[in-house]
């Protein structure tokens, strides 16, 4: 890990690669669910250049927020003064999120299995956890109702695990039309963003499968992070590096500390 | 008219006892650590803390051993990382062991709505594919009476007594908060009794002058406390910052059991209340968290008459 997060002759970090890999993939989004750390970061990254209109919602009951300064949580009075809406979670669960009006979730998890499942509950046992975690948060619901999830994680082998230690977030399931067949409303993981590379679903198996690469990452190294064969889309390409005018973003006015993105 | 104001103390000493479920809400602002601490003061044991994120002030509650159960949907020192008394609890049965009642948000946020409203459960659409049902036998799944559709239900949610913070209330417990709402007013029509805890006692006439503000009606408020900056470390709207050096103090501090004793010892159980809880703090923490100004604009309401 420490020989992947200090890489100055790159000029930018593995995390600062990711962000502006998901700020990308928010071109023309409308309505975002923000995680707190990297999907904020990432999220006003992309409403300062490919998502002019984009409207951030936290689960916190926020809908519009325009945080003055790098929210320190979910719950940053930050992201009230000067939003568009402020409103009691019940509302913010009710009308905003189960009616379908998040177009995107952007979300983390601790772990995550080849159909996009995510774990925030424990590692080991539930009853006897050897790790407890924070839980579900609003994960749970998020992943069923928004529109279309994209995840942000490191790559890491005991993140992209063969078996979660539990279920906490459902992507597709078992796979093929597993959601559908509940009557999960929402479509799912369509999209993994890592520090290393990129993937998304797009097979009848609803399978993750590497789509991009950053630039002298080989396939080998993705592998070694990955619980399982990892599947390949017929064709791979190389990430476009960050530009310095989206570094200069994050640097100078997102993340001037440098907490998520160093 | 009733004034309900009462100190800290006896607020705690009369509506708290030993085995109750007890709500101090507050998503990440609103927290009235202020009775926490006295909870904690008044050496309450056995009851079952319900909140969301359970944040510092059940980690602090939980390694001080008041609690035997927690039911809760997310639990984590906000933006910073694990809860480590929380973990030790769960994880290792110190100080007790802690039993779990595990929700996701909405979930929660459903189980008070359908305590506020007298529902037998409330509806929504979470938990398909999930396994969280299979470790909380409270969420279950019917079938639409109206057509087919499976959709998650949770029961109702009643604390014996919620402790909400917030900007204003006056005497009788009107109380008016704004910034996160959180689900301080769900919370409030679900429990059976109900202590606000607010920044600033107001004139009934300040109430009046702007209804709509007004979350919850002192109709079904018990006890009202003043007590200026009682939900530092975490946050009011419009009245102070989040003391973030604490919660990062916090994290690392709380590793060491040890260490929470000694803090419990001195900013606890070494003060008397409150007020002396801010003297000790000082002048120079209260100064660091003061926000800017951003004032909305008046509106109007009219007279009619």
């Amino acid at each position: 890990m420490s020989e992947r997060m200090t890489q100055p002759e790159r000029g930018y970090t593995p995390s600062e690669f990711m962000i502006v890999v998901a700020a990308r993939a928010l071109v023309g989004v409308r309505t975002v669910f923000v995680g707190v750390g990297l999907p904020n970061i990432a999220c006003n990254l992309a409403r300062h250049t490919v998502a002019p209109d984009l409207e951030l919602i936290y689960e916190s009951g926020v809908y519009g927020a325009q945080p003055a300064r790098l929210p320190l949580s979910i719950g940053d009075p930050t992201l009230v003064t000067g939003a568009t809406s402020v409103i009691s979670m019940a509302d913010l669960f009710g009308l905003y999120l189960q009616r379908g009006l998040v177009e995107v979730a952007l979300l983390g998890g601790a772990q995550i299995d080849r159909f996009g499942n995510l774990n925030t509950s424990v590692i080991g046992s539930y009853a006897h956890p050897k790790t407890r975690l924070p839980g579900s948060g609003g994960a749970c619901e998020i992943a069923i109702n928004a529109q279309r999830a994209f995840y942000i994680m490191q790559l890491k082998k005991r993140a992209f695990v063969q078996q979660l230690d539990f279920l906490t977030s459902p992507g597709h399931l078992t796979g093929g039309d597993a959601r559908q067949a509940l009557g999960i409303p929402g479509q799912g993981p369509e999209l993994v963003i890592t520090d290393m590379a990129m993937f998304n679903f797009e097979n009848a198996e609803r399978e993750m499968q590497l789509v991009s690469l950053y630039p002298e990452v080989t396939l080998e190294q993705v592998q070694a992070e990955i619980g399982w064969q990892v599947r390949l889309a017929e064709s791979i390409s190389e990430a476009i590096p960050p530009t310095d005018g989206e570094l200069e973003l994050i640097r100078v006015r997102l993340d001037p500390g440098g907490m998520y993105s160093r | 008219m009733v004034d309900k104001c009462l100190p800290l103390r006896e607020a705690i000493a009369m509506y708290v006892h030993d085995g109750m479920s007890v709500a101090i809400e507050g998503f990440t602002s609103f927290i009235s650590f202020a009775a926490g601490h006295e909870i904690i003061r008044q050496r309450r044991r056995d009851l079952t803390l319900i909140r969301m994120t359970p944040d510092l002030i059940y980690d602090q509650m939980i390694a001080a051993g008041v609690a035997r159960k927690m039911v809760f949907s997310y639990m984590g020192n906000p933006g910073v990382g694990p809860l480590h008394c929380l973990r030790r609890a769960v994880e290792k049965g110190m100080p007790v062991p802690l039993a779990l009642e595990e929700y996701s948000h909405y979930g929660l946020v459903a189980r008070y709505m359908a305590g506020a409203t007298r529902l037998p459960f409330y509806p929504l659409r979470s938990y398909l594919g999930s396994e969280m049902p299979l470790v909380n036998d409270q969420i279950k799944f019917i079938e639409s009476p109206y057509g087919g559709e499976k959709v998650a239900v949770v029961p109702p949610l009643n604390p014996d007594i919620a402790i909400l913070h917030a900007q204003r209330a006056d005497v009788q417990g009107n109380t008016q908060l704004w910034g996160l709402l959180g689900v301080q007013k769900e919370v409030a029509f679900a429990a059976r009794k109900v202590i606000i805890v607010a920044e600033e006692i107001v004139d009934e006439a300040v109430i009046r002058a702007d209804p709509n503000r007004t979350i919850i009606p002192g109709l079904i408020v018990d006890a009202v406390v003043h007590v200026p900056y009682g939900a530092h470390p975490s946050y009011v709207q419009g009245y102070y910052d989040r003391d973030n050096a604490f919660y990062i103090m916090w994290d690392e501090l709380s590793r060491d059991p040890q260490k929470v004793h000694d803090w419990l010892d001195e900013w606890v159980y070494g003060v008397a209340d409150h007020a002396e809880y801010l003297q000790k703090l000082g002048t120079e923490t209260l100064e660091r968290i003061q926000p800017g100004s951003a004032s909305a604009a008046a509106i109007e309401y009219g007279a009619y008459r």
